[in-house]
């Protein structure tokens, strides 16, 4: 099904007939610029995150007196904080922080969201009233608002944060599945498949969800952008990640604090967390661009 | 047109209600006893709990508590910050007109640099300006403001002192907020413009109005622009909300007076009575810009306004 789903004039003309149709959408995928520069600039971040034990020998976490506010050199190259402690490894492990909980939003959120998407399009009626009029109110609170009040009800802390911002994304994903999957609810392969005898689960997950998935993949790379933002923000507003912790926002958070004593503190650890998040933008945008033609680009 | 109008007016006047409900769960979901909480370290006087159990009507049952609640909030009452000893609902008073200006400050200017940079890219299609107009936007949308904010204090403020880094209520303390606040929408708008322009001109009428002879310009102005930014109006009304959501960051870095910053200190504070204030004021907002949006928008754009 999908190959259908990418209608891209220029990809059909420029894809050879002979190529498997699994090649084919790659060779589309490989030349679409803005895929390839948010392909290499989130990739070379996350291979740098994860290799920090080789780029650095420091302990993110070690205190040292006499290095307070230490500012860049060739034994620490992006400087030190107040504690004295080495703000490039600080950066490099606060970075996994940020990124690992930004998958954890957009997992929990998707998962939660996609499952409601699906029970409420399938099954109609009132659980489909239920559902869609709780995801009205949830959508009736900007998301970033949404996300505070969720985590001041929780309490501080990443976990928490994680939460938070995965309630704001489960209607968003939640509204899409529904409207995609009534859609197709009732489309003769899905007649026919109920005819042959499948249960709703297997026709939900073999003959629904595959013809929702585009949709799903293009919303999820747009949000992981948001949720790498939001869970910085959550970290600088400080009911997120807790001390002495490192994680990008709230490195940031503590830099403020010495904004005019040590600038390094505000600088790095922003342009890592920027630089990513126009990776992961590059790629939502390319993906949107190939998967789903239907969305004006903007 | 008004029977439309009307069934707006309803369905707002229900998810204002679930809206309220939502906040008055705040209260009763945190863990704990919520006297206790929001008390802290006033905690340790029992009459004092027992006077904020009555208030909060914890001692009866949630639906009674929740048409107590309703009843205040209707009529102005937001309840007693312990925190900040001082009612919330005057708290969020002096608060407001500080949020106010910079939110419509920043909403003029991520309109304006949207359409900007929007209508030069759409013009452009596809050429160098293009290439890098969206390349901006996306820019625009993917620095985090707090960050953006931090880095402005730091260039304007500490290396070249022009304007105010604690900005008090002069326009000059404006200016970095509101640039800080505006960029993300900005970025948005600019690719919203874009798509919205490049659509119009695709139209017909566009192509008839080249066909009789008018030139290229005045065919843009009078055909291509004037339909292309009514959408625009959409989502600048749902940007309101999102923008006065904003402030919570933009006011935290740039320590201005404001409800995002309040919301901040009582969230930190656990002062849940001014978190349930601001959050529910916010939502409000957020729900009527909607609404007049709606109402609005078949009376500017008439094509959709017979139903």
């Amino acid at each position: 099904m999908i190959p259908d789903a990418l209608p891209d004039g220029a990809l059909a003309v420029a894809a050879p007939d002979e190529l498997p149709p699994r090649r084919w959408a790659l060779a589309g995928v490989l030349r679409h610029r803005s895929l390839i520069a948010g392909l290499v600039i989130s990739g070379l971040l996350v291979l740098m995150l994860a290799a920090a034990p080789l780029l650095t020998s420091a302990d993110p976490n070690l205190q040292d007196p006499t290095a307070s506010f230490a500012a860049p050199s060739l034994a620490y190259p992006m400087g030190a904080d107040a504690f004295g402690r080495d703000l490039f490894a600080r950066v490099l492990y606060g970075g996994r922080t940020t990124i690992l909980a930004s998958f954890g939003v957009v997992a929990l959120g998707g998962v939660a969201g996609v499952t409601l998407g699906l029970i409420a399009g399938y099954a109609g009626g009132l659980v489909r009233f239920v559902i869609m009029r709780l995801v009205d109110l949830l959508l009736a609170f900007p998301g970033i608002l949404l996300a505070l009040t969720v985590s001041a009800v929780l309490g501080p802390g990443l976990m928490n944060g994680v939460i938070a911002i995965a309630v704001v994304l489960t209607p968003i994903y939640a509204r899409l599945v529904e409207g995609a999957t009534a859609e197709v609810r009732h489309l003769p392969y899905v007649d026919a498949a109920v005819t042959l005898g499948a249960g709703a689960p297997r026709i939900i997950l073999r003959h629904i969800l595959p013809n929702v998935s585009p949709g799903i993949i293009v919303l999820t790379t747009t949000w992981l952008g948001v949720a790498v933002l939001w869970i910085a923000a959550l970290g600088f507003i400080g009911v997120g990640v807790q001390p002495p912790q490192p994680e990008w926002g709230a490195i940031l958070n503590d830099g403020q604090n010495y904004i005019t004593l040590a600038w390094w503190i505000t600088v790095f650890p922003g342009v890592f967390l920027a630089l990513l998040v126009i990776g992961v933008n590059l790629i939502g945008d390319g993906l949107r661009d190939q998967l789903d033609p239907t969305l004006a680009r903007f | 047109m008004s029977g439309y109008v009307l069934r707006r007016l309803a369905s707002i006047v229900v998810l204002a209600f679930g809206v309220t409900l939502l906040v008055f769960l705040i209260i009763r979901l945190i863990p704990g006893d919520p006297a206790v909480v929001m008390l802290g370290t006033n905690a340790g006087d029992p009459a004092l709990i027992e006077r904020l159990h009555q208030q909060l009507g914890l001692d009866r049952s949630i639906p009674a508590q929740y048409v107590i609640w309703l009843g205040n909030v209707l009529r102005g009452d937001f309840g007693y910050s312990y925190g900040q000893q001082q009612s919330v609902a005057s708290l969020v008073a002096e608060n407001m007109p500080a949020t106010i200006k910079l939110t419509l400050a920043s909403l003029s200017v991520s309109l304006l640099l949207g359409c900007v940079i929007g209508v030069a890219a759409a013009v452009r299609r596809n050429q160098l300006l293009d290439t890098a107009a969206m390349g901006i936007a996306l820019a625009f949308m993917s620095i985090p403001s707090f960050w953006l904010g931090l880095l402005l204090i730091l260039l304007f403020a500490v290396q070249i002192p022009w304007f105010d880094v604690v900005g008090g209520d002069s326009l000059k303390g404006l200016v970095l907020p509101a640039a800080t606040l505006a960029l993300g929408t900005a970025g948005f708008n600019a690719r919203f413009v874009r798509s919205s322009v490049v659509q119009a001109q695709t139209q017909r009428h566009v192509l008839t109005a080249r066909a009789k002879g008018l030139r290229r310009s005045q065919v843009f102005r009078r055909h291509v622009l004037r339909n292309s930014l009514l959408p625009v109006l959409t989502v600048a009304g749902l940007q309101v909300g999102q923008l006065l959501s904003g402030t919570v960051i933009v006011e935290t870095v740039f320590s201005r007076p404001g409800i995002g910053r309040l919301l901040v200190q009582a969230i930190l504070a656990k002062d849940y009575l001014t978190v349930q204030a601001v959050v529910l004021i916010i939502a409000i907002i957020y729900a009527l810009c909607n609404f007049a949006v709606d109402v609005l928008y078949p009376v500017l754009d008439p094509r959709v306004g017979n139903r």
